[in-house]
């Protein structure tokens, strides 16, 4: 009985899939094996262990957590089938308005002379406030146009990147509260990443917004067939990427304790590589959140991992740059085994 | 090389034995031989999951048997591309049409081996001059510079026919050629084929529709779970003798009947407009009725569905509920006032091909008591999901397994379970059954009629004349987006539906 025998094959597929064999499996490995790797590289090139360093391992998140950040709502535009290239420029303008509004009194030249030590929720709410705005913007472009996400994205990136330099005429700012400050100090930032990544873990999987983002991103015209408000629903997803770019942009110019307007470059094109490596896929629907921790920490790997060597930055970028490729096939090999039943 | 070769001795162009094939998961072929004659129509049948996409992708080269052969002409052949098969005179004709629709026909059809001129380039004079000389020869009248994107689906069809043709092929495989054609274009293929028959081509067509096979094919070969079970001429077969071969059982009753018992009105449309789709529809509709909506493609039945269901809606008109004018502009407006709506067309409109079963299933559903502050209580709409499921019979390992890996029947009750599970008083069905194999299309029917036995009003739009003949209690037929008239059960046949919807 072949049929009999199909069945048997395919519930034992189903089965080891459901006894815990998450699709980040693979992406984890490529962590663990990288990491082993420059560990091995470690002992044999600088006669030190690379794990074995809690500073290090600190510093690695550390460096990442902003793109961490960004790459989280980044993560749920893909899902959504869309794309969201403003990221890097949002975190440019955000970190201008929130640093112009945290400058302590004996800043010399204050953007608001009047508007000095106020307390740190001001600056961080104006802040969100100016990344959801962006978000916004992409959001309505998208559902109330035809242009494509790649395209609204592009607009406003390019829009936001002018205005953060407008904002103070090129100006840098400087000399910020030691209350903001201490939002990028220590392991706040890698807290900010970790505590956004569950919130919006959790929201993706056990909400109704999670339900209809995936749904949105399978198939937008069955998701409005089946009653979801699908223009509305992307409005809110984009804002939510807005927003978290805002607040990666609040922890880029904590870190720095200054604003400035070429913060953030090219930030957008690593949130979207750690989305992708992390098993987000363009075609929309597919994506989970751990994944794309898992993507953020490899790229944080291979950044540390290539200094710590003391190895050329440039070799540094082209690694990474096979690894995203590299991710993709894996990925699309893994869906098409998937898919070759049919 | 080809034209040398000769068939083999008993006339017989391609020689299938012994083949196998498994992919991870599923046997989809095992040990199926099967010979095509040269010069005839031999139509492949069986349900969905029977194995015949399989046996006609290593036909066509796009898979490779793990066990068997091949032999073309009496010589054993091993084709381990689509490009090789072509080489070999075998060309497929895809249910998705592969054309690129903003190139013209004959770009299409002589892509990649365009005529150059004495300068290298394409000599585009040429390329027109062997385009309209290949469409002649299929009888057909279109504009080889027309872009592809401008023409029917029909003509596209005649396109890739002329492609295959233009690749001087012998063997043309069709998979369900006529799924999106209308009546009239489909006895134009029809037409097309005999010819191409006459010059001495072999077709080997699958179809789910009964009455082609009758009308077209010399012989049949049914497939059932992979294996072959027979061949046989058309002549000696009644259409029960068919249906048992391809389900292995005996269907008792192909349509289940409703009791009539017309509740009350639940729904009145009243001089509905949405010019140039339809033009002045009034009609009501009573719980507990099917009431069939027949007509021709293009006849405007769609798009009347869409306009009541809030998708696209009507420009004029009104629509009455419980004795109130409603509005209906939104899909959230329609299913707040209890409809629910089947689509036409399943992989575009209808499923989450990339999602699982439990996130198709779940997805009109996710208010009321299943969401709580937001957050999805994920126990009951699994349960609730796991029970819509059993109720239909849904056919699959578990819920999380991918949609895409169901068959067509499996999703097409995934579909309706997904509706279900919102109690709609309503249901709007387009084409239930399209792509359907016989057994789930049974089941389907079942289905309907004991919601319709509860009390659900159904608006059901078919292209199946016995489907609607079956199923329905009244029949509403449109020609050209206006109702040309509404037939009881009693007086409606296939020939007084055909004359109004074909006037």
């Amino acid at each position: 009985m072949p049929q009999a025998l199909a069945q048997r094959t395919v519930d034992a597929r189903s089965a080891r899939r459901a006894r815990g064999f998450p699709p980040e499996a693979s992406i984890l490995l490529v962590l663990i094996g990288l990491a082993l790797t420059f560990e091995l590289l470690g002992w044999i090139l600088v006669r030190q262990s690379f794990l074995l360093n809690e500073q290090r391992l600190v510093v690695m998140i550390l460096q990442v957590s902003v793109i961490g950040i960004i790459a989280v709502g980044v993560t749920q535009v893909i899902i959504t089938g869309g794309i969201d290239l403003s990221s890097g420029s949002v975190v440019a303008v955000t970190a201008m308005v929130a640093a112009s509004l945290a400058q302590s009194s004996d800043a010399v030249r204050a953007v608001y002379p009047s508007l000095t030590d106020l307390p740190v929720l001001v600056p961080v709410m104006a802040g969100l406030a100016v990344g959801a705005a962006a978000g916004l913007a992409n959001g309505t472009l998208i559902a109330y146009t035809s242009i494509p996400p790649f395209i609204a994205t592009l607009g406003v990136m390019v829009s936001a990147r002018g205005i953060a330099k407008w904002y103070t005429h090129g100006q840098p700012v400087s000399m910020l509260t030691d209350a903001y400050a201490d939002i990028g100090g220590g392991a706040v930032p890698v807290m900010i990443f970790l505590g956004t990544a569950l919130i919006f873990h959790i929201a993706l999987r056990y909400t109704r917004y999670g339900k209809f983002t995936y749904a949105i991103g399978a198939n937008p015209q069955a998701a409005r067939i089946s009653g979801i408000n699908v223009a509305g629903h992307l409005i809110v997803v984009y804002t939510i990427a807005g927003t978290l770019s805002g607040l990666a942009g609040i922890v880029t110019s904590a870190r720095a304790v200054s604003g400035q307007a070429g913060m953030g470059m090219m930030y957008e094109l690593d949130a979207i590589a750690a989305a992708v490596i992390g098993g987000a896929s363009l075609a929309g629907g597919v994506g989970r959140i751990t994944g794309t921790v898992i993507g953020t920490l490899i790229l944080g790997v291979v950044t540390s991992g290539f200094t710590f060597l003391r190895i050329d930055a440039y070799y540094q970028e082209i690694v990474k740059g096979a690894i995203i490729v590299a991710a993709v096939i894996a990925d699309q090999y893994r869906h098409r085994a998937s898919r070759k039943r049919a | 090389m080809r034209s040398l070769a000769t068939d083999a001795p008993d006339g017989c162009l391609l020689q299938v034995s012994n083949l196998s094939k498994a992919f991870p998961g599923v046997v989809a072929l095992d040990d199926v031989s099967l010979r095509v004659k040269r010069g005839t129509v031999h139509a492949l049948i069986g349900e969905n999951g029977a194995g015949k996409s399989t046996l006609m992708k290593i036909i066509a080269g796009v898979y490779t048997p793990d066990a068997g052969e091949l032999r073309l002409r009496g010589n054993a052949v091993h084709l381990s591309s689509p490009r090789q098969a072509l080489q070999n005179g075998i060309a497929m004709i895809h249910q998705e049409l592969n054309l690129m629709p903003f190139m013209s026909v004959a770009e299409n059809i002589w892509i990649g081996r365009e005529p150059v001129n004495a300068c290298g380039l394409v000599s585009h004079r040429e390329l027109r001059r062997r385009t309209r000389a290949l469409l002649e020869r299929l009888g057909v009248d279109i504009d080889p510079q027309a872009e592809v994107r401008t023409l029917s689906i029909a003509r596209r069809q005649m396109i890739e026919i002329a492609k295959a043709l233009s690749h001087e092929s012998e063997l043309l495989i069709m998979d369900e050629p006529t799924s999106a054609l209308t009546e009239r274009d489909a006895e134009h293929l029809f037409a097309i084929i005999r010819e191409l028959q006459a010059q001495g081509k072999s077709i080997l067509y699958i179809t789910h529709k009964m009455d082609e096979l009758f009308e077209i094919a010399d012989e049949v070969s049914v497939l059932r779970d992979g294996r072959y079970i027979g061949t046989a001429s058309p002549l000696d077969l009644t259409r029960d003798e068919l249906i048992r071969m391809m389900v292995g059982r005996e269907l008792s009753q192909v349509f289940p009947r409703a009791p009539a018992r017309a509740g009350a009105v639940v729904l009145s449309a009243r001089a509905l407009s949405l010019e140039p789709q339809f033009y002045d529809i009034s009609f009501d509709l009573h719980a507990g009725e099917i009431l069939g909506i027949a007509g021709l493609i293009g006849a405007g039945r769609s798009q009347l569905a869409k306009a009541l269901f809030g998708l696209t809606p009507a420009s004029s008109g009104q629509v009455w509920m419980e004795g109130c004018e409603v509005k209906l502009d939104s899909p959230r407006a329609a299913m707040s006032r209890g409809m629910a709506f089947v689509t036409e067309d399943r992989k575009e409109t209808g499923c989450f091909l990339g999602l699982s079963v439990l996130e198709n299933l779940e997805i009109a559903v996710l208010e009321g008591d299943f969401v709580r502050c937001g957050f999805v209580r994920t126990r009951a709409v699994t349960q609730a999901c796991a029970a819509m499921s059993r109720l239909l019979g849904v056919k699959t390992p578990d819920l999380h397994e991918r949609i895409e890996n169901l068959s067509g029947g499996n999703q097409q009750k995934v579909l309706l379970g997904r509706w279900l599970l919102t109690r709609p008083k309503i249901l709007i069905l387009d084409e239930p059954t399209r792509g359907v194999d016989v057994g789930a299309k049974a089941e389907i029917h079942q289905l309907i009629a004991r919601l319709v036995a509860e009390g659900t009003a159904v608006l059901m739009i078919s292209s199946e004349m016995p489907e609607i003949l079956g199923m329905s209690h009244r029949i509403m037929v449109m020609h050209e987006g206006r109702v040309t008239g509404i037939l009881t059960r009693e007086q409606a046949d296939q020939v007084k539906i055909m004359d109004l919807a074909a006037r």
